[in-house]
């Protein structure tokens, strides 16, 4: 992950050739077209779109919780298309931080615990989660909150908290979903800046917006419209 | 390796199932109470049945479990084969285990009033009905009589025929008579008996208690007594059903058969079960009980899986299959069973206990029934949970996260 995003030869996190998701049913829906993409290493990019035009699809094929039903995705190198479910949940729980527009923080737990259940799915020795929790907030600047439950946080802190359960594996992606959407416009400026942050610290950021003020702080955006993706400058 | 496929340890499935129950502890509780009725009664019923079974049927009574009373048969053939011999008490005082034994028999006194007193006073009643029995010595003590004042009819009394009365207190009291020192006498129609005791009270044969008792010789001779009636015995106590089987062959050896021997019954468990329609009833609630309780908890696992929808989505992005979803609710759904199982078997014990301290009873409970009910419950959750596992494993990540939390 020291690799700069400028590098040419920088590895590709996720590649997707000719991808299309077809939805059958009374109706066949076209959610998307032969759309092609490549994320590398250390890059930041915003997909930009309205509501309705593929892009939660596009999100969900992206953090292997959907099935593409044409083309070649592939994830650090990898062809998923041929993946078991157990496989791709594997993957999911090492490979993607997920973060969440309403942060998806369980209510009754405390945010250590809440970071903690990032590991649950890994079959990794409860020993070291603790600290690594705890270092995990740190890096977000939510150590002070450890012990909170999430209903007495202020969304900023939820959403932080939501981070860092999302960096908890060291994952090669950060995929957010709206991750701004339902913060006011103060505590956005500071969640985008810790985006920053932790993509010059070399994370790579897949994040998908309506707001084109949020998609501005992201090294690149792409546009989608009726499942069609085009390149935004 | 990033291909890896997930997993969870069974320490963190564990924690994370509890950790939901939880998270709403007033409603676990509340799911769990059908359980815990279901098998308190289950539990209560068989214990109830089975103490109520095996408990001692009566008290046990010392001055029952030591008294027999033998006698003859009544029989159609003859009154005088088939009668006790007069040598009876000495016949049975060698028998080991043998405290005390005496001859009874009521003598018939053809209709004859007793009186204290010579002159008939026409305001009072002085002539009475009395009962008249004739008592061998040995008599006194079988029965535990207590003497108030006097002596006793003795072994000479008999033999020579002396006519001398001992009274029951009863006896005494309707006679006017309260002191023997003065010598007082009673007339047995026109026979006169010097009084020489007075009893306080009998602890068998009640009958004494009203009676006029005179020597055994005497009421062979004055009133033609043919055989006693009756012999009672005291034994030692735990000699009751030895000494029985013995007392018909040492009186009559030539015609054991020909006697009826009355001794008391040995303490016995009822071995039967008590199955009585109240037992069934209890037994039908207990399984409606545990069939509500199994719906109770299939009802809330199935609404707090609608509620935990977006949860369900998170962990589906963290890394869950379709599987471990399902086993967090199914270990969920069991451990609720099996909490009520472990407070519906201690209940149901404690029921036992207490119904049996309030009956006196010795509670009695098959030890593999409080055990099974913690399995029976866990079972109940672990069905009842079984079809809202599924449905959980069933929600499409994608859906679930977009339901919020």
């Amino acid at each position: 992950m020291s690799e700069s995003a400028s590098d040419e030869l920088a590895v590709a996190v996720i590649e997707l050739s000719d991808v299309g998701k077809r939805f059958e049913g009374m109706q066949t829906v076209e959610a998307l077209v032969g759309v092609n993409m490549a994320v590398a290493e250390g890059e930041w990019v915003a997909i930009v779109g309205p509501s309705g035009s593929g892009k939660s699809t596009l999100l969900n094929i992206i953090g292997l919780l959907d099935t593409h039903t044409s083309g070649l995705y592939r994830f650090d190198g990898i062809d998923v298309s041929d993946l078991a479910d157990k496989q791709r949940a594997g993957m999911r729980s090492r490979g993607i931080g997920f973060v969440f527009q309403s942060f998806h923080l369980l209510a009754h737990r405390t945010v250590t615990e809440n970071v903690m259940l990032a590991d649950v799915y890994r079959k990794a020795p409860a020993k070291d989660r603790r600290p690594r929790a705890l270092a995990a907030l740190e890096k977000v600047g939510l150590a002070d909150r450890a012990e909170f439950l999430p209903p007495f946080l202020s969304g900023g802190e939820r959403q932080r908290a939501a981070i860092a359960r999302a960096l908890m594996g060291e994952p090669r992606l950060l995929l957010c979903d709206e991750p701004t959407g339902n913060l006011d416009s103060v505590t956005t400026k500071n969640i985008l800046q810790l985006f920053s942050d932790l993509n010059k610290q070399g994370l790579t950021i897949v994040m998908i917006t309506h707001d084109p003020a949020v998609a501005k702080r992201a090294g690149r955006r792409v546009r989608i419209t009726d499942g069609v993706l085009k390149a935004d400058s | 390796m990033l291909t890896t496929p997930s997993g969870m340890t069974v320490r963190d499935l564990i924690n994370e199932s509890v950790a939901g129950l939880f998270a709403r502890p007033g409603r676990m509780v509340l799911t769990v109470v059908g359980t815990v009725i279901g098998l308190a009664a289950l539990v209560s019923t068989l214990g109830l049945s089975r103490t109520a079974g095996n408990r001692i049927v009566g008290r046990f009574d010392a001055l029952a479990a030591t008294e027999i009373v033998a006698s003859p048969k009544p029989s159609a053939i003859s009154a005088t084969v088939d009668a006790l011999p007069w040598d009876s008490p000495a016949r049975l005082g060698r028998l080991a285990g043998v405290a005390a034994v005496g001859n009874l028999s009521p003598v018939n006194v053809a209709g004859r009033l007793v009186t204290a007193s010579p002159v008939t006073d026409p305001l009072n009643q002085t002539r009475f009905t009395l009962t008249v029995s004739a008592a061998s010595p040995g008599l006194f003590r079988a029965v535990r009589a207590d003497l108030r004042t006097g002596r006793i009819l003795d072994e000479s009394d008999s033999v020579r025929s002396e006519r001398v009365a001992v009274l029951g207190p009863a006896a005494a009291l309707r006679l006017g008579i309260t002191r023997v020192d003065h010598l007082p006498a009673i007339s047995i129609g026109d026979d006169l008996y010097l009084v020489i005791g007075i009893l306080d009270g009998v602890k068998r044969q009640p009958d004494l208690l009203g009676a006029v008792i005179i020597p055994e010789g005497t009421a062979q001779q004055l009133y033609r007594l043919k055989n006693p009636a009756l012999v009672v015995v005291e034994t030692d106590i735990g000699a009751t059903s030895l000494v029985a089987s013995q007392i018909p062959t040492a009186l009559r050896p030539d015609s054991p058969r020909s006697l009826k021997v009355v001794s008391p019954p040995a303490p016995q468990r009822v071995r039967e079960a008590v199955k009585t329609d109240l037992n069934v009833l209890f037994l039908i609630l207990g399984g409606v009980s545990l069939l509500v309780g199994a719906t109770g908890i299939a009802n809330v696992t199935l609404v707090s899986v609608m509620e935990r929808t977006g949860e369900i989505g998170l962990r589906r992005a963290l890394g869950a299959t379709r599987r471990h979803i399902a086993q967090q609710f199914l270990v969920e759904s069991t451990t609720m069973g099996f909490a009520g199982g472990v407070l519906g078997a201690s209940l149901g014990t404690l029921v036992v206990v207490g119904v049996s301290a309030y009956q006196s009873w010795t509670p009695v409970i098959d030890p593999l029934v409080p055990l099974l009910a913690p399995i029976v419950g866990g079972l109940t959750g672990l069905i009842s949970g079984t079809y809202p596992a599924l449905r959980a494993s069933r929600l499409a990540p994608v859906e679930a996260l977009r339901a919020g939390l």
